[in-house]
This record gives structure tokens, sequence and C-alpha cells, in this order.
């Protein structure tokens, strides 16, 4: 008898939904935490998760579209920069103000992406660090923001805070132990926003599309992807993303100034040693990443130099010698995917209706 | 007359950023490897003179003299041993390995020497000046803009007249074919960079003996150097002193009209030059 | 002992093997055609023997000495320089450069210098400093013939040095080969078209799907055990 064999497409692996479980708990402890964890772990977490949503959105741009780049540090700043604007000079709530800081983030990407799209490959990469530095010294001329030395957010604003009220007395806190904790709770939302929208559009045609015009632009273009408009599109989406970020760090940071809104090693060096060592072109990559991050940090942070030296040596030994960071190793031996993008071909059996799963070989 | 003066100075300033875009764009002409680290590698070219001239008690530029064939074989060092296994049609590794490269770089130097801000010993030269028509132009500057254009000169009579400058051509158009010559693309690649950091050296002298220097100061020196090597069009030597040229003067005429926005006039006339020209304004016919 | 000879030769790309052991050998002073249709494998085997492609030490010898490990500039060095498929001319560099860049690895006194090969192709000392790839086709194959017999090799290999070319423009880049032979080199000559390399080689190898199907000498080859090897047993 000559059966039909009949396949369907699937992207869920067996430790995909164990991993799917895991979260689902963990974000509920996440939640949670405040109610029995000290000021310095939240602080901690709030630094792992906006590290973790800049390098998901560095990886991205770099690792799914092949834009290298240098200069996102300009998005942070704006971000940030905006955000200060409207808490200062139109008297918003820096909360809804972060929301500004986003808009503006994506505002600034439009003429910024224009001028860096006429450059190629690793000019790309220079061409959007000198696009941040224009923006650096620009800002540093806007004197209303306190110029080059910077400014901080009025006390007014930080002490009537959305929200800080309510944990204050629910949490038995004092004011700046809740701005932390509803900073935090802003981080953890953002984290699982960015990493399951990031998921999301991997995982959508369009997902797709962005991995065949980093494997092969001509190829791409060939079965009719517009390879231009994947790279405006996830441009703007990380411009968008990480300028959030940056309005948020700097709600918690409450003071900010130029230098080190838009610092080159804080905002964009750490975030591609994170993603390099974790694994780039992975969404687990980065979340490894920034733990081994945050480990080497508490371990190194007193050695001032040394530590970025380390840093730096352990980037390049991993690009040299494993170009696909820990998680590479890791799924490499265990064959293990948290958030498969990858199709596969399930044969199904119509007979006994049982799923027989194929090697993708 | 002022306005002249500013110029004239611009222009030599840009004489200055060549020699920073010149070894840059060496290396991109024949391997497509742009070094992130470049802008480092002059800073740390500049601590080797001082530490030369303050361990020997010699002058700059006897200390460059020898600080020479230490950054060549640095150079060589760097492409064999560790550039060499990046380069690929994959722009990625070889870009963040150079990244990573002045990460170090800078904190190895921070280690070393300190954040504090330090400058060659020039004596006489640094204020010695001549009368032109007028116009008081500093010896030093001069000195720079001279040893632009011979570095220019010397590098295309390298490249369009000696044996070693067709391999670098032929490896550059082909490096398997040129393997069938006799070529060894590694070997050819490393003698690159390494010719690459004799520029390099020459450069930070003359950073080292005009303005003080430090530790960070790496990345903004890359910067220059790559809006020269883009305004003058890729793989164009005297394009690049152009290129080096045009940001010179912008900066000059940046800070005459406030000093805050010396940096950023020359930032701006990059952007300029890449809206109306975006393959710079000496592209080569063939990349 | 034969010039050069190779053992078993395999060679793989990735997953896809395109060599399943293959024993040639070329003597001094002869010049041996491979023929066979595309993909049997012949440009893979001038690969292999001159370090495009990397073997076993032992799969090549040349000259006594195994070289299957060798890289393409140290092959080149000893003495067997080819003439690739397509040509290859550097882009940038000029006719003349293009020769000149010929010696960079093997500067070896012999028969061959610009003047020999000017005098063996003449129309490209008209054309001295033109851009190489300004050349007509086949005028960029004489230029990749004189560019490796400037190091004067004692092995040139030819791969499909014909491809693309109207058939009186083969006729005179087939009549170089005596000229190259009289001059010291053995050849090695990768072919499509049948006929030429027939008519110019001493032995012929006739490949097909990664194996040698026939070899004898070129004279003594019947058309139907050629007609047989070139397209399989199979009667179509």
């Amino acid at each position: 008898m000559a059966d039909i064999p009949m396949y369907r497409v699937r992207t869920q692996t067996r430790a995909s939904y164990s991993a799917g479980a895991v979260c689902v708990v963990l974000i509920a402890v996440f939640i949670l935490l405040p109610a029995f964890a000290g000021r310095g772990l939240i602080q901690d977490l709030f630094f792992i998760f906006t590290m973790l949503v800049l390098a998901q959105f560095w990886n991205l741009l770099a690792g799914y579209g092949g834009l290298v780049s240098v200069g996102q540090q300009a998005f942070v700043g704006m971000g940030a920069y905006a955000m200060f604007g409207g808490v200062i000079l139109w008297g918003m709530d820096p909360v809804p103000a972060i929301l500004l800081g986003g808009v503006a983030a994506l505002i600034v990407a439009i003429p910024t992406a224009f001028f860096a799209f006429r450059l190629q490959g690793a000019y790309f990469a220079i061409g959007t660090w000198v696009i941040a530095e224009v923006m650096r010294l620009l800002v540093a001329q806007w004197k209303l923001l306190g110029g080059g030395t910077g400014t901080s957010l009025p006390r007014t604003a930080t002490r009537e805070m959305w929200a800080t009220e309510w944990i204050q007395a629910t949490f038995d806190v004092r004011g700046a132990a809740a701005r932390d904790i509803l900073t935090y709770w802003l981080a953890l939302g953002l984290v699982i926003a960015t990493i399951a929208g990031i998921y999301w559009l991997l995982r959508t045609k369009r997902g797709l599309a962005l991995a065949a015009v980093r494997d092969n632009v001509e190829a791409a273009k060939s079965v009719g992807v517009d390879a231009a408009r994947m790279k405006w599109l996830v441009y703007l989406v990380s411009a968008m993303g990480t300028g959030l970020t940056g309005a948020l760090i700097y709600v918690q940071k409450v003071r900010i100034s130029p230098d080190a809104a838009f610092s080159v090693t804080d905002w964009t060096a750490y975030v591609i040693f994170i993603v390099v060592i974790g694994g780039i072109g992975t969404i687990e990559g980065p979340i490894l990443g920034v733990l081994v991050f945050f480990i080497l940090q508490s371990l190194l942070a007193d050695y001032g130099s040394w530590y970025l030296m380390v840093l730096g040596l352990i980037g390049i030994v991993v690009m040299l010698f494993a170009p696909r960071g820990l998680w590479g190793l890791i799924s490499e031996k265990t064959g293990l995917q948290l958030f498969p993008v990858r199709r596969r071909l399930v044969l199904t059996n119509p007979q006994d209706g049982a799923n027989t799963p194929k090697t993708d070989k | 007359m002022i306005w002249i003066d500013t110029i004239i100075q611009g222009v030599l300033l840009g004489g200055l950023y060549a020699l920073f875009a010149a070894g840059l764009s060496l290396v991109f002409g024949i391997m497509r490897l742009v070094n992130l680290a470049h802008g480092d590698l002059i800073i740390f070219a500049a601590y080797l003179i001082l530490l030369l001239v303050s361990l020997l008690g010699l002058s700059p530029f006897l200390a460059a003299i020898i600080a020479a064939p230490i950054m060549f074989g640095v150079g060589w060092a760097l492409q064999r041993h560790v550039l060499n296994r990046v380069l690929g049609p994959d722009i990625l590794p070889p870009l963040l390995v150079t990244f990573g490269l002045s990460v170090v770089l800078q904190n190895a130097l921070l280690e070393g020497f300190s954040a504090d801000s330090q400058r060659l010993p020039t004596g006489e030269i640094a204020t010695a000046s001549v009368q032109l028509g007028g116009l008081n132009l500093g010896v030093l500057p001069l000195l720079t803009f001279a040893s632009a254009i011979l570095v220019i000169v010397g590098l295309n009579q390298l490249f369009y007249r000696t044996e070693l400058g067709r391999a670098f051509r032929a490896t550059s158009d082909d490096a398997v074919t040129a393997g069938l010559m006799g070529i060894r693309p590694e070997r050819i690649f490393a003698t690159a960079t390494a010719i690459a950091m004799l520029v390099v050296t020459l450069a930070a002298l003359y950073l080292g003996m005009r303005a003080n220097f430090d530790p960070n100061i790496g990345p903004a020196r890359l910067i220059y150097a790559f809006e020269a090597v883009i305004i003058g069009g890729l793989g164009s030597l005297w394009g690049t002193l152009v290129g080096g040229v045009i940001i010179g003067v912008a900066q000059t005429l940046g800070a005459a009209i406030n000093p805050e926005w010396q940096i950023l006039a020359g930032h701006l006339a990059f952007l300029i030059v890449l809206l109306i020209k975006p393959r710079g304004l000496f592209p080569r016919a063939v990349d | 002992m034969s010039l050069l000879e190779t053992h078993a030769l395999t060679a793989s790309y990735g997953d896809f093997q395109a060599l399943f052991g293959v024993d040639i050998r070329l003597e001094e002073g002869e010049a041996v055609a491979i023929i066979g249709a595309n993909g049997a494998g012949k440009s893979t085997l001038m690969r292999s023997i001159s370090g495009v492609l990397i073997n076993e030490t032992d799969q090549v010898q040349f000259d006594g000495q195994p070289i299957g490990h060798l890289t393409a500039d140290e092959i080149m060095a000893r003495g067997v320089a080819m003439v690739p498929e397509g040509r290859r001319l550097f882009p940038s560099l000029s006719v003349e450069e293009n020769l000149l860049i010929g010696t960079y690895g093997r500067k070896v006194a012999g028969h061959w210098s610009l003047e020999t090969v000017y005098d063996l192709f003449p129309i490209l000392q008209e054309r001295r400093n033109h851009p190489g790839t300004a050349l007509s086709g086949g005028q960029q194959q004489m230029v990749a013939i004189g560019r490796a017999l400037m190091s004067n090799p004692r092995v040139l290999l030819c791969d499909e040095i014909s491809l693309g070319l109207a058939p009186v423009v083969i006729k005179d880049i087939y009549a170089a080969v005596p000229r190259i032979q009289d001059a010291g080199a053995s050849l090695i000559v990768v072919e499509q078209d049948i006929g030429q390399a027939m008519k110019v080689s001493d032995r012929v190898y006739c490949m097909m799907e990664g194996r040698v199907t026939l070899e004898g000498a070129a004279d003594t080859l019947s058309r139907e055990a050629i007609h047989d090897a070139y397209f399989g047993g199979a009667t179509i």
C-alpha cells in the first residue's frame, strides 16, 4: 500500500514547550520578587534586564539583519534626553515620558538610516558611530537640559512619579526604593515584550525573509524579498526599542550628561560583547551573554580597566574560536533550542495520527 | 586675512588627518578590512614613542625611527595571527574582533600610563614658524603636511611601480588566482598591515608633538580617518588627502566661529559630502 | 619515474565527492590531454594538482617528491604553473603587469621572458598597457598562458583554454602548444573540445563522474572507445 506521507510545518521542539512553562513560572516569580528581595537585587536585575533588551535589539540588527551598528548609543541618548525634555520642559510624568523617548528615537532614526544606509558593511558601522557623535555634540549644545555638564530630573517629578505612592504603601518602602521597584517592573515588562516580539517577528514570513536577506541578498531578491524594506524595518524597530530602554534607564539613574548617555562603551561595547559571548543570531545567546557579563562585572568591577580588557579579550577569543558564542557551543552539543525559529517538516501518519519527528538534515 | 589664515591652518591640519587615514585606506584597499582599532593603534604608537623618548632620552624623531620597525612587527603579527583568521565574506567577525582589540588597547594603555594627558617633548620646533606672504605658518604643521604628501607619493609608487605593489593589487582582485602566481595571500595581507603601521607611527609622531593625547582619544582619530577616506572615495589615496583637508578646514572654520563647534563642523562636512556624493569625491571606477 | 603523478587521488567539496581515486601520470616532455564532459572532475583534478585544493601528501607526486599537501604558491614555486579555467586575469593590472606577476613566486631563468612571450603572442605587445580585462577573450587567454609561462614552469596545466572562444581563435592558441613543448615544458591540457586536445597531445585520459574511464596513446584510441568513455558505456 503506497501511502502518501503527510507533512506539517512545525517550529516547536519539546525543549521549547518546557522552556515556555519555565518562562511562565519565572515571570511570576520576577513580578512578585520585590515583595521579598532587597533593593540591591532589584537594582541588579534592573541592570540585567535593560542590558538584555539593548542586547536583543542589537542582535536583531546585527545578528539577524546583518547591520553591524556601533552607534546604538545614539538612540539610548536620544531616548533618555527626550524623556528628560518631556519632564523638564513640558512637565510630563517620567513614566509616560519614557514612551516619548521611544518615539523620539524612532524619529531621529529615519534621517540616520538615510545617511547610514549609503554606507556598506564595515563603513556602515563607523557611519552609525559618527552620527551618534554628532547627536552627542548637538545635545551638549542644548543649554536648557544642562549642556555639556548635564542635569538631573527635578525632585518633584521623581517624588510624584506614577504608582510610586501605591508601591510605597504596599511594600512599606521609601521613595527611592519605590522608584527602583517601579523601574524594575517596567524593565521586566520591556524584556518580556522585546523577547516575545522578536520571537514573533522571526517566526513570521517577515522573519524568514530577514534570515534570507542576511544569508544572501541576491538570492533573497530573486524570491521576491524586498531587502531594503527589511533593513529599514529592523533598523527602526531596533532604534525605537533602544530609545525606550535608554529613557527607562535614565528614569532610574535620575542624572544625565551627554557623555554618559551617548557612551559608546556603556551602550554599545558592552552590548556587543554580551551578544558575541552569548551567541550572535540567536535569542538565547544574549540571555546567556548578559548573565556571563553580569558575573564578570561582579567579579572584576573593582579592577577598573582590567575588567574591560578581559571583556575585550574574551570577545576576541570567542569570535576567533567559537564564532557562534557560548549558546552556539551548547546547542551544538545538545541540540537544544529554547526559541526555535527554524521550521521543520513533521510527518503525520494518517493511520494512527501519531507524529513522527523527522530530523531536519 | 584672518579667514585665509584659518583656512590654511585647516588645510595643514588636514595633512595630519590624511596621515591618520592613509593606513586605513591601504588596508581596506587590499583586503576590504576596516580596522576599528586603527585609532587606538595610533595612540599606542604615540605611547611607544613617548616611552622611548623618556627611557632613552631620544628626540621624538629618533624615537619614531626606532618605534617604526616595532610597529611594523606588531602589524605583521596582528594580521598574521589574528585578523587573517577572520577575513572572509562575512564582515561581522573582523569588525567585532577589531572592536574588541580597540577596547583592549585603550584599557591596556589606561592601566599602563593612566588617563593623564601626555605630550611628546618637541623643543623649539613646536613654536617655530615661517613667514609666507604675510601669513605665519607653523613649521610643525608644514612638516606634517609635507610628510602626508610624501607618504601618499610613496604609497602610490609602491602600489604602481613595484613587484610588491603588483602583488597587493593582484591579491585584492583575486586571492585564489594570486596563489597560482606564487603569492601567499596571508603574507601579502600581513605585509600590508605592517606597512600601514609604519604610516601609523608617523601619524603618531606628529599627533604627539602637536597636541596632548591620552588613552581615550583613539576612537575619535579613527572617525576622522574614516571620514577622510569616505570623502575622498574608497581606494584613492589623493582623494584621502582631499578628504583630510576638507575635515581639517571644516574643523578650524567651526572652531573660529565657536570653539565648541570644532568637532561638530568636521562631522557635518562629512555628512554633507555623503549626502551629495555617496561614493566620495574621487570614486574608483572598478570596485 | 614520471615527472608528475597522482595516486588514488580523491577530492571533495564539503559532502560532495568530486574525484574517486584518480591515477594519471605525465612524463618529461609529454603533452597529455584530459577530456570529459562538464562535471567529469577535470577541473577538480587540475585544482588538486595545482594546490588550490589541498590533498593527502602522497596523492600527488612531482619530480619524485610528494606535493599533495602543499599550497598553490609552494607548488608553483616548484615549477608547476596553471592557466586557470576562465582565464582569471587581474583587472587592476595591465597586460604587461599581468605577465610580470607570473614570476612573483618563481624567478627561474629559461626560455620564457617578456620578450619571448611577446614573440609568441605579438598582439600582447601592442596591448601591453591596456587593463588585462579590456582585451578580447582570445587575447585574454593569451595573457593567461603567457603569465603562466613567465615563471618557466616544468609543467604547465591548461584548464579549458578553448572555452567560449571562436574556432579560428582556438586554432591560434593551440598553435602555441608545440612551441611551449619545444621550449622544455610538459603539458596537461584539459578540454571538452576533443578534436583540439587529441591533435596536440601524446596521450589521452578520458574522465567521467570523477573517475578515469579510458587511457591511451592519442593515435590508437578509436572514436567508439572515446565516445563510450565520454558519455558512459550504455548506448543512448
